[in-house]
């Protein structure tokens, strides 16, 4: 293993709050090597401002970035990845990506448990942020399929990790944003598929109300489903919608002519530009034509639509680097959950985001099932609102303190992969079990070696 | 830290009594700020008081307010003044310390007008020195120097102060391209005559202002991620004229 450190300034997907650290590149697999375990650990102990984990830096804020402290940027390719056709169970290295991972499972006819709107999220990433995909109603997070993990603890020594092995560690290690240890491989539990294609339904909500209404009917008849909000209409069009669900495709459901039904190929339209100039081109007035156009495009009713994995899961990832087109300030996507029930606080915040006028061509709307076991993890029964806001709108600051606080006051809480601008008390009250969390994190690095710029604004870490 | 927002956790006020420098910091703090350390040579409870009053009308009476020794010229411990803060991480330090002086007397007096330099700029550069090796350790923070316009063009009627901030203004430029890619920034603040105790009893020169309206063009120049504010922000193009004069009339003009 070549140990490289080079300094580089680290963000998130957000492109807000840079630091300068000292980056590693790896692969997990150096780690299993007794002789390179020493010498990462030699690395470790030089660092007084301890050690952050990096994937593909995709969570927006500030919790794969260590100012001034080292980070470990985890890359691992397919040969970290072994299959168990038998079970449905894959071992893989923590710094795979699901762009690789599925374009390796999908023609086997396996897929992942979970994905997000994003293929280009590690493993490991994936874990430590316990995500959510469009299935959560029915399957949960990515936590919650999970069978074992192999971890490298702060005190050097290299464990397995599971349910059963260490209930605490695992479920505080699902959600703990990699501040309990470095997770270097996991045993998932995958799903088997017929084919690489999926049925899709389309509709139109007039307003939020609607959509609401929709969705509380017959969401659990879909296996997935999430629907896009407009929030710059006004008046009784608040809130209209585009919902989309959908179930992967049978085999007598596509095409018979089709000779390969598992093939799988992903598309590149384009990539954004690196100088985009301030302000970004994400405002009030390209938002409001976007949306129109979305909106309008979109039809009415439509069921039956056979689409790829790729344009239903990751329609983003087909234009590289769109977090650019905010500009150089970058921007935040504010996401919380509300439990049900509390739809008419929802129905507020939508109603004060849409008054700010503030710009946000993506908004999603997605009902979440029952949340897992994970200490920190952030899903639980409610409704999910995401929103995209350039970071230095006017005003941003009191927006978002406000509905903060109406978030939590109704018993909701913030998802720290997206999170970028909390405070410790605010992280705190919507996470009840946080000091739990602290108990484990405590036992297994009491120096607090694992540490991340989100950990010392949230006070993390001791 | 510093969040995406462009909010502070903790904050430094070197020069904890200087009126521009406090509504500066009193304007940036927010309900993200958890503390605000007041840096200068015998601060009292009251100024610490008079600090939080300031506080309380934005609601943020929460934010903890102390207090540091601090002396500009006592540069052997701008380093260990750094370090004995003992913050887990420096977000935001304003440079607001000076001297303005009285002109006539300080051209009668090299000495005194020497120990204003030391303050002014020799002063700024070591502790600014200070800071900025801190926040590189750190791996980001945001240093605010207070220079002025008089730093741009140097009127014959202050031109020691004149020279002071020409030297630290140019010293902040320097280490704000020297810092590039280590995560820390710096923004130059160049006021125009500000009408504050310091200046009171002077005639206020052409575009006055007050320290509130210095601290807001801040504030909204930190959001834009400006590295020089001007306030009042038609001074940047009033100044990029006088710079440019000629000397024979820039002598003749009333204002010089």
């Amino acid at each position: 293993m070549e140990n490289t450190v080079r300094r580089q300034s680290l963000t998130g997907w957000g492109r807000t709050s840079a630091s300068s650290c000292d980056v590693l590149r790896l692969s997990t697999s150096s780690f299993t090597a007794p002789s390179e375990l020493s010498s990462i650990e030699s690395l470790l102990n030089g660092s007084a401002r301890g050690v952050t984990l990096r994937g593909l830096g995709r969570a927006y804020g500030d919790p794969a970035q260590n100012g001034g402290g080292l980070v470990l940027e985890m890359a691992d390719d397919l040969r970290d990845v072994s299959l168990d056709a038998d079970t449905g169970c894959v071992r893989v290295g923590a710094g795979v990506s699901l762009d690789d991972l599925i374009s390796f499972l999908v023609p086997k006819g396996f897929f992942v448990p979970v994905t997000p709107g994003t293929r280009f999220v590690t493993v490991g990433g994936a874990v430590a942020s316990d995500i959510h995909g469009k299935n959560h109603h029915i399957d949960g997070s990515f936590g919650s399929h999970v069978e074992k993990m192999t971890m490298l603890l702060a005190d050097g020594s290299v464990v397995d990790v599971s349910d059963r092995s260490d209930p605490d560690l695992f479920w505080a290690t699902i959600g703990g944003m990699g501040l309990t240890g470095a997770i270097l491989d996991v045993t998932l539990r995958l799903l088997r598929i017929e084919t690489s294609w999926c049925t899709v339904n389309t509709r139109r909500c007039e307003n939020l109300s609607s959509l609401i209404q929709a969705m509380s009917k017959d969401d659990d008849q879909y296996k997935y489903s999430v629907a896009w909000t407009d929030l710059l209409a006004t008046g009784s069009s608040m809130g209209r919608s585009i919902l989309w669900r959908g179930d992967h495709a049978s085999r007598d459901e596509i095409d018979s002519s089709v000779s390969d039904p598992l093939s799988y190929q992903t598309k590149n339209l384009g990539s954004v530009p690196p100088l985009i100039p301030s302000p970004g081109l994400v405002n009030r007035w390209s938002t409001a034509v976007f949306n129109e156009l979305w909106f309008r495009t979109a039809p009415k009713s439509r069921t039956g639509e056979i689409k790829t994995i790729p344009s239903f899961f990751h329609p983003l990832d087909a234009v590289a680097h769109w977090n650019r087109l905010y500009g150089p300030h970058g921007f935040v996507q504010y996401q919380f959950v509300l439990p049900f029930g509390a739809e008419e606080i929802l129905h507020e915040i939508v109603a004060e985001i849409s008054r700010s006028r503030v710009a946000s061509p993506l908004v999603v709307l997605k009902r979440f099932g029952s949340g897992n076991k994970g200490m920190l993890s952030f899903p639980t029964r409610g409704w999910t609102l995401t929103v995209d806001i350039p970071a230095r709108v006017e005003g941003l600051p009191r927006l978002l303190a406000q509905l903060d606080e109406m978030v939590l006051q109704a018993g909701g809480r913030h998802y720290l992969a997206k999170d970028a601008h909390m405070t410790p008390e605010s992280f705190a009250r919507g996470y009840p079990r946080l000091d739990e969390w602290k108990a484990v994190k405590n036992r297994v690095d009491p120096k607090g070696m694992w540490t991340s710029d989100l950990a010392r604004r949230l006070d993390l870490v001791q | 830290m510093e969040n995406a927002l462009g909010e502070y956790q903790n904050i430094v006020l070197l020069g904890g009594r200087s009126e521009i420098g406090t509504a500066i910091a009193q304007r940036v703090a927010t309900s993200f700020t958890q503390k605000i350390v007041l840096a200068g040579r015998n601060l009292s409870a009251d100024d610490v008081e008079s600090f939080r009053s300031g506080l309380s009308q934005r609601d943020l009476s929460s934010i903890d307010v102390s207090t540091r020794d601090f002396d500009a010229i006592d540069f052997q411990n701008h380093h260990n003044f750094m370090d004995d803060l003992g913050l887990d991480s420096i977000d935001l330090v304003i440079i607001a310390f000076g001297q303005l002086g009285d002109h006539d007397e300080l051209r009668k007096d090299p000495r005194r007008a020497a120990d204003l330099v030391s303050v002014n700029m020799t002063g700024t550069i070591s502790v600014g020195l200070a800071v900025a090796s801190a926040m590189e350790k750190q791996g980001h923070g945001q240093i605010i120097f207070l220079s002025s316009v008089a730093a741009v063009r140097t009127r014959r009627s202050n031109f020691i102060y004149g020279a002071s901030k020409a030297g630290m203004d140019a010293f902040a430029q320097g280490l704000g391209d020297a810092l590039v890619g280590t995560g820390v920034g710096v923004t130059i603040v160049r006021p125009g005559f500000v009408r504050t105790a310091m200046t009171r009893g002077m005639d206020p020169a052409p575009f006055a202002t007050d320290s509130a309206h210095v601290a807001e063009r801040v504030a909204e120049g930190l959001r834009r991620g400006r590295r020089v504010i001007w306030a009042p922000g038609i001074l940047q193009y009033v100044f990029t004229i006088l710079r440019n004069l000629p000397t024979p009339i820039w002598r003749r003009l009333p204002i010089n």
